[in-house]
């Protein structure tokens, strides 16, 4: 029989230890069912997500929600849109508890005498042409300027197939003000045209992918082994689908066989009492979704069948910390 | 009256072995003190399975909250034996 010790030697096992006992816990929160901008192709919108509950406004609600969201066992609070800062008093219900993420386009400062170590994860979706096409508006601009040098914070670069080619200088542009980044794909939810993936565009973007984590490895939070399988769909020679997705809401699941999953998972809308289907949109193809902590969180809970090969193993190890990282459970 | 462990362990071991179809291992070669969590890579969904097996064939029921004690064929055995000897 493979065991973890057989298969490593002693660098990696020493990485493996450093991960092994987090047991790390997520569920994803709407904190408010507004936003400062309109993305196309951002699900919340183009799936009517924000028409599916009328957020709560008493913050007291909040403090006792996310309490009991601790006693159900939840040790990292992710939370998204619409546009979370626009709630600062929502967002501390979670951060004065729990290890908490915040997702956010960047144009308002999360003030950090109030949230100093609160990781902020930065949405952009390309070049100046792109951000303007897609979301009205050069973002980076505005969000490199609130964020610049955060030790806290990171962009989340989601790439579109007309950045194939044009990354490099986005991750230059990320390094250049001192924040690391990690990247994407755009699932096009709403169609746009010319934004949506083919099969010949994601062999040539995982292998951009790839050069750019061995050119800035101090700023590209990634490994090969994500950008395989977020290109190729495919893991331990299985296709991502509903069958297979970690990120169904628990309530929600009645999968049968029940694949493996994130343990008592829940998305939340914003009146905290209505739950979504899964991390991202319920109108979305399963099989074609591109969610990039869907399917990082898909080789997490898939150990076992990773305690194959030291190759196997050791890409399970490098998935891992870097989910690990982006949360914070491990420094960069 | 004390149940007999070694026995109970070999069991254990070859539940393990068929439910989470574990490849070149049979329950005499088993290391009853493997961690089995960090070693094999046993998560709770992996227990869940095996727990419905034990509660079938011993008639107890492993709590949800116990899941992450069981880290070992040896302390699963104790764990069984502990429940048994309580109902006797």
């Amino acid at each position: 029989m493979k065991t973890v010790s057989s298969l490593l030697d002693e660098r990696w096992y020493e990485r493996y230890k450093k991960i092994s006992k987090l047991n790390i816990r997520s569920s994803i929160y709407d904190v408010t069912d507004h936003c400062n901008l309109r993305c196309k192709g951002c699900f919340f919108f183009s799936s009517d997500e924000h028409k599916a509950a009328s957020e709560e406004k008493d913050v007291s609600k909040w403090h006792t929600f996310v309490e009991k969201e601790m006693a159900r066992g939840v040790n990292l609070a992710i939370l998204i849109g619409g546009e979370p800062t626009l709630c600062l008093d929502r967002i501390e219900a979670f951060y004065q508890r729990l290890p908490t993420f915040c997702a956010t386009n960047g144009l308002i400062k999360v003030p950090r005498e109030r949230f100093p170590d609160m990781m902020v994860g930065i949405s952009l979706w390309g070049s100046q042409e792109d951000e303007i096409l897609l979301r009205g508006k050069d973002t980076f601009k505005i969000s490199s300027n609130n964020y610049a040098g955060d030790p806290h914070a990171y962009y989340l670069y989601t790439i579109t197939p007309k950045q194939l080619g044009k990354t490099e200088q986005i991750i230059k542009n990320v390094e250049g003000v001192g924040l690391k980044v990690h990247m994407q794909l755009l699932s096009n939810d709403e169609g746009v045209d010319g934004f949506s993936w083919q099969p010949e565009q994601l062999m040539d973007i995982r292998a951009e992918m790839d050069d750019m984590l061995d050119k800035y490895p101090q700023t590209v939070i990634s490994s090969k082994y994500y950008h395989e399988i977020i290109t190729t769909g495919r893991m331990l020679g299985r296709p991502f689908g509903w069958s297979e997705c970690p990120s169904v809401t628990i309530t929600h699941d009645n999968r049968t066989p029940q694949p493996k999953r994130l343990t008592n998972f829940i998305r939340w809308a914003s009146d905290l009492k209505t739950t979504h289907r899964c991390c991202t949109s319920e109108t979305r193809d399963c099989s074609t979704c591109k969610d990039g902590a869907a399917h990082m969180s898909w080789v997490m809970v898939n150990k076992r069948g990773h305690i194959r090969t030291t190759r196997d193993l050791q890409n399970w190890i490098e998935v891992y910390e870097m989910f690990a990282k982006l949360y914070q459970f491990i420094p960069w | 009256m004390e149940k007999d462990i070694s026995g109970t362990t070999l069991r254990i071991a070859q539940i393990l072995i068929d439910e989470l179809k574990l490849e070149d291992i049979t329950p005499e070669t088993f290391d009853p003190d493997l961690d089995l969590v960090d070693e094999v890579g046993v998560d709770s969904m992996d227990l869940a399975t095996v727990a419905l097996v034990l509660r079938d064939e011993y008639g107890i029921r492993i709590d949800e909250d116990d899941y992450p004690k069981l880290t070992t064929v040896r302390i699963i055995a104790e764990y069984i034996n502990n429940k048994l000897n309580s109902d006797d």
